[in-house]
């Protein structure tokens, strides 16, 4: 059976690297694998959306609407966003954080208010938290994809992988020790 | 040995073991990381080239000479590119040559959603077309043999979410092919009406002899099912749709799934489409194979039931053919604000947009590049886009226009044409237009917007930075000369601080009362740029609360580093780079630039 995972977010936000430690922890693991993104202007602030799926044998490397089993979002309104993508039953993964797009700075639109409140009400399994404070707390907020990744696989009872080797080896050197904390405090959100 | 790869990475790779000498590329979204990878290969000579003809071009001279070469491109390069694979097509190869097109259904990072297959099919070029990352690289290591058997360029036709997708690929090594000899043979490559002609007749005798060989390749093959009820044809990431759509029903459904796309298999589909009792043609925006298909007097469902437009997924092809209810999901009321892509903070091309923007009497013909993003609100600036180098051309038919119309009795009187370009559009296509401005007094002021780099591609390099794109040091063109020799005055070649609003009015002012061709260069490179980043850390702009009235005036500059919360305009530390473009606009002196530059 093929299991879904969407994880969006802002460009600039490293979903995109938390998604390749995820891809390649799963490639270990034995699963076949296939990771779409979609990053053509990601840089300049938008918003980014990168899909996984694994199984046994996995055809589309796109996730069809309504049919991710996880979606983690690292902004909230991003979640509000593409929560459409989530199955009935799915699990959502929110990091409690606040990006502005332009036309909220500029004042022409509002930040909805009660974004968490809204989500948990609609979705039952809602595991929402600040990833961003967590990662922060830790030295870096640039270390929040991999707080939330940390959460997510812990969730998924991914353990079969050895992930502190898979971020060894996509990670620099420098910022190894910071990403293994972030990943260990992403999983004890799970405790 | 066994690794996760984009489509584009494992083309890199493909062509690495498939013996490839000479590698070219204009950068696209999203072909870019194609170039970026085989560059990563040293037995691989790998440029950038100007643009995607030049490219083409260069691949097609080192196959020429015997070597194995490619170029690549998204889908829109190959129009600019089209010229040369034409006559390609008659010259063929000596060592084997590929031109790689990406296409981009569903507009992801694209002015529009041509089909290159048609291409393939009106070049007479032989086309592959990939369905997972494991086939970018055995097709494209394929490739170059075939294209010498064949005496043909191939073309290699993947869409973004083959590029921009990783699958698992099986790695292999590469094999070490001599460079071919070289002998003149003008017959063959020369192409003038008399020997043209027989290269002509050449093509023909070769389509029939690929027609066989698509007929009976491993490229195209039937995966029969269980049962003979549902036949699918689908090529590219099409046949991973059409497979999930219809997984559920087991190994019951039968496909023919199609990787050699020209000459297209006629037998092939004619046996298998008489063995199923119902045929479907999965394929993303153009009928390609479906109307082929009818073409052999088969009847098959596709068009009518599957999208033209936009890319497709396992999902609208369940809905389509099956008409198959889709899963239940959620939705939540919040209305998320839109988010698109922006100007960066720090961005050098906010402020000659923004002193553009106080022009309300002008046209902006614009390009291909970050500088586009300036359309948006609250900058506004920005009438039209049209396709690489078209600003300054595109221009020109501006100024014309409203020179013949005179005093509008209705819509907006215009009394000047801008042009907004690129420096690496400017070398890519803006060159010609130029000149042409010039040599046919179209009176259009061109800014030229000099970032030092191919940014919204990701950052490659180009003919006015200096490095190769293995970081060698170069050659750097001269805008400023460039334009000069392009015919305009040296007086009327300005280069201009776009992070000084003060000091570019004047110059402004200048070229928009002039009556022949002005070129104003800005001089700021591009702030994500890691030298240009490390220079700036510490510097940022601060509000100082006690001057600030509140006005929101700073707000007109779109920078995404200024907030108005709480009752007070906030600047974000982490994402200013202290351009200070907001604090120049600022009526009371709130703003102000704090911090040091780092050497």
């Amino acid at each position: 059976m093929t299991k879904s995972i969407i994880l969006v977010g802002v460009g600039g936000q490293g979903t995109i690297l938390a998604s390749k430690v995820l891809s390649v922890g799963l490639m270990r693991a034995g699963y076949d694998v296939k990771m779409s993104e979609i990053h053509g202007m990601s840089q300049r602030g938008g918003s980014v959306t990168t899909h996984v799926k694994f199984g046994k044998k996995v055809y589309s490397p796109v996730i069809n609407d309504h049919e991710a089993d996880i979606l983690v979002s690292f902004e909230k309104v991003e979640a509000a966003r593409w929560i459409g993508y989530l199955k009935a039953g799915g699990t959502l993964v929110v990091n409690d954080y606040e990006i502005h797009p332009l036309s909220v700075l500029t004042g022409e639109a509002k930040y909805p208010e009660d974004v968490i409140g809204k989500l948990k009400a609609e979705v039952p399994n809602t595991i929402a938290f600040n990833a961003a404070q967590i990662a922060a707390g830790l030295g870096n907020v640039k270390a929040q994809n991999i707080v939330l990744l940390g959460a997510l696989t812990k969730g998924m009872k991914l353990d079969e992988t050895d992930w502190p080797a898979v971020l060894k080896d996509l990670i620099p050197p420098k910022l190894y020790d910071l990403n293994i904390k972030a990943f260990a405090a992403g999983a004890d959100q799970l405790k | 040995m066994k690794e996760i790869m984009t489509g584009n990475e494992a083309i890199a790779r493909g062509a690495w073991e498939g013996g490839c000498h000479v590698a070219a590329a204009y950068p696209g979204t999203p072909s870019s990381e194609i170039l970026e990878n085989v560059s990563q290969y040293k037995e691989i000579d790998s440029e950038w080239s100007t643009n995607e003809k030049v490219a083409v071009e260069v691949a097609s001279g080192a196959s020429l000479g015997g070597a194995r070469a490619l170029a690549a491109m998204k889908h829109v390069g190959l129009n600019v590119a089209a010229d040369p694979i034409f006559t390609m097509s008659y010259i063929g190869v000596n060592g084997g040559l590929v031109v790689i097109t990406a296409d981009d259904p569903g507009f992801f990072s694209s002015q529009n959603e041509q089909d290159n297959r048609w291409y393939a099919l009106h070049a007479k070029l032989p086309m592959l077309e990939p369905s997972d990352s494991q086939e970018c690289l055995d097709f494209i290591r394929d490739a170059f043999e075939l294209s010498e058997r064949f005496d043909a360029p191939f073309l290699f036709r993947v869409t973004t979410r083959i590029c921009h997708s990783k699958t698992i690929v099986e790695l292999g090594e590469r094999t070490e092919v001599p460079i071919k000899p070289y002998d003149r043979d003008p017959k063959k490559c020369v192409m003038q009406p008399s020997s043209a002609k027989p290269r002509r007749y050449f093509i023909e005798t070769r389509e029939k002899d690929m027609r066989e060989f698509s007929n009976n390749c491993k490229y195209n093959r039937v995966e029969w099912g269980s049962e003979r009820k549902i036949g699918i044809i689908a090529n590219g990431v099409s046949y991973q749709h059409a497979r999930e759509a219809f997984e559920d029903m087991g190994d019951s459904v039968s496909f023919l799934k199609l990787g050699f796309t020209y000459p297209l298999p006629d037998k092939l589909i004619e046996k298998f489409a008489s063995e199923v009792e119902t045929l479907y043609v999965v394929e993303e925006n153009e009928p390609y194979i479906e109307n082929f298909t009818r073409q052999l007097g088969i009847k098959c469902v596709g068009r009518e039931k599957l999208p033209a437009v936009d890319e497709l997924n396992a999902g609208i092809v369940r809905g389509a053919l099956r008409g198959s209810e889709s899963a239940k999901g959620y939705s939540v009321d919040v209305v998320s604000p839109p988010r698109p892509p922006v100007l960066c903070p720090g961005c050098s091309h906010r402020g000659i947009a923004f002193a553009l923007s106080k022009y309300k009497d002008i046209v902006v013909s614009g390009d291909i590049g970050c500088y586009t993003l300036a359309v948006m609100p609250p900058l506004n600036v920005t009438d039209s886009v049209i396709c690489m180098g078209a600003s300054i051309s595109a221009g020109s038919g501006f100024s014309k226009a409203f020179r013949k119309a005179g005093e509008p009795a209705s819509g907006k009187k215009v009394n000047k044409v801008f042009g907004m370009i690129g420096d690496s559009t400017f070398f890519h296509s803006g060159i010609t237009g130029l000149i042409n401005a010039v040599v046919n007094k179209s009176p259009v002021a061109l800014c030229i917007v000099d970032n030092r780099i191919t940014a919204m591609t990701g950052h490659q390099e180009n003919p006015g930075t200096g490095r190769t794109i293995s970081g060698e040091p170069t050659q750097r063109i001269d805008l400023v000369s460039l334009c000069v020799a392009c015919g305009v005055k040296p007086e009327n070649v300005r280069k201009i601080d776009p992070y000084d609003l003060k000091s570019m009015e004047k110059d402004i002012k200048d070229a928009y009362n002039a009556d022949e061709v002005s070129v104003l260069i800005t001089t700021q490179p591009c702030a994500l740029i890691k030298d240009v980043q490390r220079k700036r850390a510490n510097v940022h702009c601060a509000v100082d609360q006690n001057l600030c009235i509140k006005c929101k005036g700073c707000m007109r500059v779109g920078c995404p580093a200024l907030s108005f919360r709480d009752g007070h305009i906030e600047i974000e530390r982490s994402m200013c780079n202290g351009c200070t473009i907001c604090a120049q606009v600022c009526p009371k002196g709130a703003i102000s630039q704090v911090g040091e530059f780092n050497d």
